[in-house]
């Protein structure tokens, strides 16, 4: 065939058929934006309940991250996130969905050379870039003090 | 005497041997598309009563072979040698799957196009006289495939539409030399493909990678024996998908082939689902089409002529992180019904 690969390429960008960006925006924003609520009501609950702003914050995400990894467990947080992407992602629930999702996944594997050793291979590029970052930042703050 | 006549890259047996008997087994969602009906076998359970995926695909594949040898009335001793192939590191379904039968096994990898490689070299082994009997057989589990190559089940990830599914199928041949009280659909000819390589790195779509594979198999095939396309009642391709098979359209019609019927069967097994995106794919996938749809059509005399091309992507997880781009092969198995003639058309 007398096909170069970059008008091969053109050809294929043409014939795939694009995602529905302003359907999947809505649905991130709609299931994302529902997460955040969710958690806003459980710390305005737990501040009702007479727990101050920290430890209402810290409760907050305990009772997300249990709720998300009771949800990937029952199989239903991934049928939400297909629709969802980002929305349920981004949140703290997206975390714990890919840390106990390969727990599980690798379970058959054995406890420590499966779940244990496979259990961040999602989640795990996050804190190190999460915590490098932090660092970053930590330097940008005090650099400028020292002047 | 001559038992094959090579014209390019095509082999064309001059006594064609026959597959006797074929069987297809599936799982959950290929008992709820349209072509749930075809399948000798489906079970609505995925782990086929296993402990894990990979233990679930091996019991799927031993399955299709168990129910083959016994629709083909042939027992073990009776067949020279097993080729089968799968998706699993180092061929793990069909290796675990042979250890059950006593019958000489090599495995194959040719991914998604290992059901016509598997056929092809079986029919050649049996033109040759070098088997007796040949099983051919290729199986893809959708769980065991997600967690080797792309994610865990349950982590939640949108799909891109030009995705596709790999199917939990399994297909199995019987393949035996022409000769007296040999009955079966004729493998008239083979052309083993050449890798292709367009620089597509986008491991969701496989079918784009693939096709521009078909499409020059297909053209040396034509070629090679000087046949018009409109001489095949239908073109198969194995999992090319949605998106695969318009690039495949676009391709030929760039060559000015025409007219021409073709099917593909990542299109054929979902149907129009749209949780599978482009359509499915996976060793299984046209393998148990094949078995399924495509030969009891062609023994029944319902289809005369076709053309089986089964596509296979050929990169691993490693060469994909490695920004490498997909190398993809298709191999053509020419199909006929039983006492079909060439002069007859």
């Amino acid at each position: 065939m007398e096909l170069s690969s970059e008008e091969y390429g053109r050809r294929v960008r043409r014939a795939g058929p694009p995602s529905p960006l302003g359907r999947d925006c809505l649905w991130a924003f709609c299931i994302g934006g529902g997460i955040c609520v969710l958690g806003e009501a459980l710390r305005q609950a737990f501040l009702a309940a007479g727990a101050d702003k920290v430890t209402a914050g810290t409760l907050t995400s305990c009772t997300l991250i249990a709720l998300s990894a009771v949800l990937t467990a029952l199989g239903w947080y991934q049928k939400l996130a297909a629709k969802a992407g980002a929305g349920s992602l981004v949140p703290i629930t997206g975390f714990a969905n890919a840390v106990v999702s390969a727990a599980i996944e690798f379970r058959p594997e054995g406890r420590v050379t499966g779940t244990g050793a496979k259990m961040f291979t999602i989640a795990g590029p996050v804190i190190v870039y999460g915590t490098l970052a932090s660092a970053v930042y930590g330097l940008a703050l005090w650099l400028p003090g020292l002047l | 005497m001559e038992t094959a006549l090579r014209q390019g890259d095509t082999l064309l047996f001059c006594a064609p041997p026959v597959i006797a008997a074929q069987a297809a087994v599936g799982g959950k969602k290929e008992s709820e598309g349209p072509l749930a009906a075809a399948f000798d076998e489906l079970s609505r359970d995925n782990l086929f009563g296993q402990k894990n995926w990979e233990a679930a695909e091996r019991a799927l594949q031993l399955r299709a072979a168990r129910l083959c040898l016994q629709k083909g009335q042939a027992a073990e001793d009776t067949v020279s040698l097993a080729l089968a192939g799968d998706l699993q590191a180092q061929c793990t379904a069909s290796s675990y799957a042979m250890r059950e039968l006593g019958i000489p096994y090599a495995g194959l990898f040719g991914a998604c196009s290992t059901m016509a490689e598997a056929v092809g070299m079986g029919a050649a082994l049996c033109a040759g006289g070098m088997a007796q009997g040949v099983l051919a057989m290729a199986s893809g589990h959708f769980c065991a495939a997600e967690r080797q190559f792309r994610t865990p089940l349950c982590y939640g990830a949108v799909r891109t539409p030009t995705a596709q599914w790999t199917a939990t199928a399994a297909g199995c041949c019987l393949l035996r030399p022409a000769g007296p009280g040999a009955a079966g659909v004729p493998v008239r000819a083979v052309t083993f493909g050449r890798v292709q390589d367009y620089q597509v790195k986008d491991i969701t779509n496989m079918g784009a990678a693939m096709a521009p594979a078909a499409a020059a198999t297909l053209l040396r095939y034509l070629r090679d024996t000087g046949t018009p396309p409109a001489a095949f009642d239908c073109i198969y391709t194995g999992d090319l998908g949605r998106v695969g098979s318009a690039l495949l359209a676009e391709l030929l019609e760039a060559e000015g082939l025409g007219p021409y019927h073709h099917e593909d069967c990542g299109c054929l097994l979902y149907g129009a689902d749209p949780k599978v995106h482009s359509g499915a794919s996976g060793p299984g996938c046209c393998a148990s089409v094949l078995c399924g749809e495509i030969l009891p059509k062609l023994a029944a005399g319902r289809l005369r002529r076709v053309l089986f091309i089964a596509t296979g992507a050929l990169m691993s997880q490693t060469t994909f992180l490695q920004k490498e781009s997909i190398p993809a092969i298709a191999h053509l198995v020419e199909l006929t019904a039983p006492g079909w003639k060439e002069d007859a058309r």
